[in-house]
Order: C-alpha cells, then sequence, then structure tokens
C-alpha cells in the first residue's frame, strides 16, 4: 500500500529519552511512520518497545526530545492533547475495556462524549464495527461475559469507533489463549488491507512477516534494526537481533 | 441454612439478665407508659409521639448529612489524587484536622463559632458537622476503592480522548462505588449513630428525647431500651441492604 504514503510522517519521534528512575527505557530514540505503512515492533522484553508505542500517544512521558502524532506535536505537551489521542486509536494487552459498561456502551461512549455523536448514530456506527470484528451478537453483553479473543475485538472496534488515523497495538494478543490469537490477528490483518496506519508490538512473527512494512527491532531502549521484514527475517544484521529470531522462531 | 439457634441463645439470656437484673433492684417496669411517646390518639386523629418525632428528625438530619458527607467525601478523594493539584492542599489541611479532634469539640466549634458567623441555625450547624466529619472518613474510603481501579481503564479512557472529568465520572468512579459500597454502608450507620451526639447542642433527635422524658419520668430502662430498639430499627435495615446489594453486584 505504499501508493499512500505522503512525505510527512503519521507519527514522528525525535531523540527521545526515557528514564524510570535508574532504569534508561529509551535511549535517544527516533523515528518517523509515514501514513498508511504497518510497523511491526519487537524485541525482547525490557528492550523498551512497550514505553516507545506508549509514547506515541503520550501514556508515558519523556523526559527529552519532541514527539508528533498526524502533525501535531504531543509532546512537549500540548494543550489539546485529548483532541489529539482521539486520533490515535490504542489496544492494549489487558483490553482494557470498561467492565460495568455493556460491549455497545464501551463502544459509543467516547463518540457520544468526544466526538458530539448523536446516540443512535453511534449505536449505528458502533454494530457496523461489531459486525466487522464478527461479536455483534454479544454487543449487549458485559466484558467479563466475552471470551479473551471477543474481548479484545471489542477493544478493537472500540478504538476504530473514534475514527483514528493511526492504531497503536501494544501487545495485543500476550495476554490471549493460543487458540484465540488467530482470531484477533485476522481482524488486524484485514484493518491493514485498508492500508490503516498501524504500530504494532507483538512477537507474532508471522503476523510481521505478512502484514508488516517494517519491522522495528529494539533491544536495551535503542532501535537495532528497521528494515522490511524479509530482510529482517532473512538476513538480520545484528547479533542481538539473530539471538532474538532464533529464540523466537524455535518454537 | 443458617442456624439461628447461637443467637438466639444469647439474645435470651441477654433479657433473662435485664429482667433478672431489674428485679433485684426492685424497678417497676411500667412499659404501659411507652406507647404515648410512640403515638398519641387525640381526636380520632394520630399524633407522633416524642420518641417517633426524634426518630424522624435524627432520620431527616442524617439523610441531608449523608448525602452531602458523600459528595464532600468524593470531592476530597478527587483532591486528593485525581483531579487538580491546586485542591490537594486545603482537601488535605481539611481532612487532617477533621480527623484528629472529636466530633463532640468540632460540634462545639462549628455551633459556637462558625453558627454565630455564618447565621447558622441548629439544625444547619448539625448537617454541617455531621458531614464534614463523616466525608473526611469517607475520602479515603473513596480513594481506596479509585485506587483499586486497574491503571489501563483510565489509560483507555484516555486514549479514547475522553476528558478528565468524564474519566472519573464515568470509567473510575462508577467501579470505585462497586468496592466501596459496603464501607459506605458502614460510614452511613456510623454517621446515624453519631448524630446521638447532636443531644450536646440541643437538636430535637431521637436521643435528645429519649433524655428528656427520661428527666420527666425516671423510666430509664423502658426509654433507654426504646431509644436502642429504634435505633436499630434504621440501621439494621440499611446493613442488610448493603449486603443484598453487594452480592447482587458482584453476580
Amino acid at each position: 500500500m505504499s501508493a499512500s504514503q505522503t512525505t510527512t510522517p503519521a507519527i514522528q519521534l525525535e531523540n527521545v529519552e526515557k528514564w524510570f528512575g535508574t532504569f534508561h527505557a529509551l535511549k535517544n530514540v527516533s523515528l518517523s511512520i509515514p501514513d498508511g505503512q504497518r510497523v511491526v515492533i519487537c524485541g525482547p522484553s525490557g528492550s523498551g518497545k512497550s514505553t516507545l508505542i506508549r509514547c506515541m500517544n503520550l501514556l508515558e512521558t519523556p523526559q527529552s526530545g519532541s514527539i508528533f502524532a498526524n502533525r501535531q506535536q504531543i509532546w512537549p505537551r500540548p494543550q489539546n492533547l485529548s483532541e489529539i489521542r482521539r486520533e490515535l486509536g490504542m489496544v492494549f494487552q489487558q483490553f482494557n475495556l470498561f467492565p460495568h459498561l455493556t460491549i455497545l456502551q464501551n463502544l459509543t461512549l467516547a463518540p457520544i462524549r468526544v466526538r458530539k455523536a448523536t446516540r443512535s448514530e453511534a449505536r449505528e456506527e458502533a454494530m457496523a464495527f461489531l459486525q466487522r470484528v464478527k461479536i455483534a451478537d454479544q454487543a449487549d453483553k458485559y466484558p467479563g461475559e466475552l471470551s479473551g479473543g471477543q474481548q479484545q475485538r471489542a477493544a478493537i472496534a472500540r478504538s476504530l469507533c473514534m475514527k483514528p488515523k493511526v492504531m497503536l497495538f501494544d501487545e495485543p494478543t500476550s495476554a490471549l489463549d493460543p487458540e484465540m490469537i488467530a482470531e484477533v490477528l485476522d481482524v488486524m490483518s484485514s484493518l491493514a488491507q485498508e492500508s490503516m496506519t498501524m504500530v504494532c508490538v507483538t512477537h507474532e512473527m508471522g503476523f510481521a512477516r505478512e502484514v508488516a512494512d517494517r519491522v522495528i527491532f529494539m533491544d536495551q531502549g535503542e532501535i537495532v534494526e528497521d528494515r522490511p521484514p524479509t530482510d529482517f527475517f532473512g538476513n538480520p544484521e545484528s547479533p542481538r537481533a539473530k539471538v532474538f529470531l532464533s529464540r523466537i522462531l524455535r518454537h | 441454612m443458617r442456624s439461628y439457634l447461637p443467637s438466639l441463645v444469647i439474645i435470651s439470656s441477654l433479657l433473662a439478665l435485664v429482667v433478672f437484673g431489674a428485679s433485684q433492684l426492685n424497678y417497676t417496669w411500667q412499659w404501659g407508659e411507652i406507647p404515648q411517646y410512640l403515638a398519641e390518639n387525640e381526636d380520632g386523629t394520630w399524633y407522633r409521639g416524642a420518641l417517633i418525632y426524634g426518630l424522624t428528625e435524627t432520620v431527616k438530619i442524617s439523610s441531608l448529612s449523608l448525602a452531602s458527607a458523600l459528595l464532600g467525601g468524593l470531592l476530597l478523594a478527587g483532591g486528593r489524587t485525581h483531579l487538580y493539584w491546586s485542591l490537594r492542599i486545603p482537601s488535605e489541611a481539611f481532612f487532617k484536622m477533621v480527623r484528629n479532634t472529636p466530633l463532640l469539640v468540632q460540634l462545639y466549634v462549628t455551633y459556637f463559632i462558625f453558627g454565630p458567623i455564618l447565621d447558622l441555625d441548629r439544625f444547619w450547624v448539625a448537617v454541617l458537622s455531621l458531614s464534614a466529619f463523616h466525608a473526611a472518613y469517607l475520602a479515603p474510603i473513596f480513594q481506596s476503592g479509585l485506587d483499586s481501579i486497574p491503571k489501563g481503564q483510565a489509560e483507555a479512557a484516555q486514549s479514547l480522548g475522553l476528558p478528565k472529568l468524564n474519566t472519573y465520572l464515568e470509567i473510575l468512579l462508577p467501579q470505585a462505588l462497586r468496592v466501596v459500597l459496603p464501607a459506605c454502608t458502614n460510614e452511613a450507620v456510623n454517621l446515624i449513630k453519631n448524630s446521638a451526639l447532636l443531644s450536646a447542642i440541643a437538636i430535637f433527635e431521637l436521643t435528645t428525647e429519649g433524655k428528656d422524658i427520661v428527666a420527666d419520668t425516671f423510666m430509664s430502662f423502658e426509654i433507654w431500651l426504646t431509644v436502642g430498639a429504634l435505633y436499630l430499627l434504621i440501621t439494621i435495615p440499611l446493613s442488610s441492604t448493603a449486603i443484598y446489594l453487594e452480592k447482587r453486584l458482584k453476580s
């Protein structure tokens, strides 16, 4: 889908530094993601990949550097942060559906409150998205009544209801039972086919190979490799990536 | 089936002790005099007796105070953790003062100092003192409820672009209330019990009425037992409702 790419990036990080106490989580990271690109970020645990993606919508605030999303500055923190955030869908490892609301209410809350959609508009759109992720029949249930895979699909639908320009996935399948991973990856692949800008932290290398335009490998707070998936999987340059891949692909 | 036998045994032995003790003291029971303090019939119309008048006064003051204590507790909890840091210092100071002085002293301070200054009559002095006192105890309860909500809930709300106030009112608070409901009911029961202290500023609530009747008639056994029973009449259903609600919310 490189036809839809433009020169101004959807996400841009410049010299981002992040410390957690004495732990240096991101070391002078710069990164630019064009519109419509699908990026997979991988790396061993503690490598800073979750921190990196959480910086993209400022769930983590860096100590220095600057971050732009959809051509607007989000760090240093602007006044209209929540306006910018609504254009950045985020899917979490733990789904983070609102347990006291039904699936439908989970999906319609933000459109009604933030985008000022009418109740019926919001319902209609939400049902369309639930249809897409194939759980329209679960609309009136509470999150706790759904399987993990269904919850994660509902969470993706909830993000899509805000009509984001970029979708961020932070290990979306890591908390799922193996038999449910495929149904979530299918939804993500179908999103990718619509040239949605996607950034995804994942260990699902099959998904990376099939869907990603670009694989970013991180280790110890640094971007070690940043290449198309065929190159990365076929011929990793750094010893660290080689070790990582041999560990992951062995299974 | 739960066995009621042990409680029956305890209650009947307590009753036996009172009856036996009274006869040892040559106390003359005058239970026949009690109904007039509950209700009086004059020319075919029923009037509230002094004790029932006191009870309604207790209920009135307690429910008003409870409502404002809940609101105050919420604001304090919000001030201490979530909303604006400029609210933190005043709420912290209020919290420290109220929790570290006796309620009776607070009552006198409000009655003799703030009452005249703010031109409050004794009824509002009563409501103000009780609600301020219990707000300071409800605040940490709400706070622990809010703290028990996983961080991901606020993050999900933020990433959907929900404003802070909506996140607090629609996402965090409803979930926190579920957690703190039993503790809140406990506070409500405490508040009703503490309203007995209002007899110190001559509010004609249940305890004051009881005291006045005993002063007139010397029927201390009958009156105080009746007053105790009347308090139980409102506190026991309250705690049972909470237990019922808690069970229903859990399922």
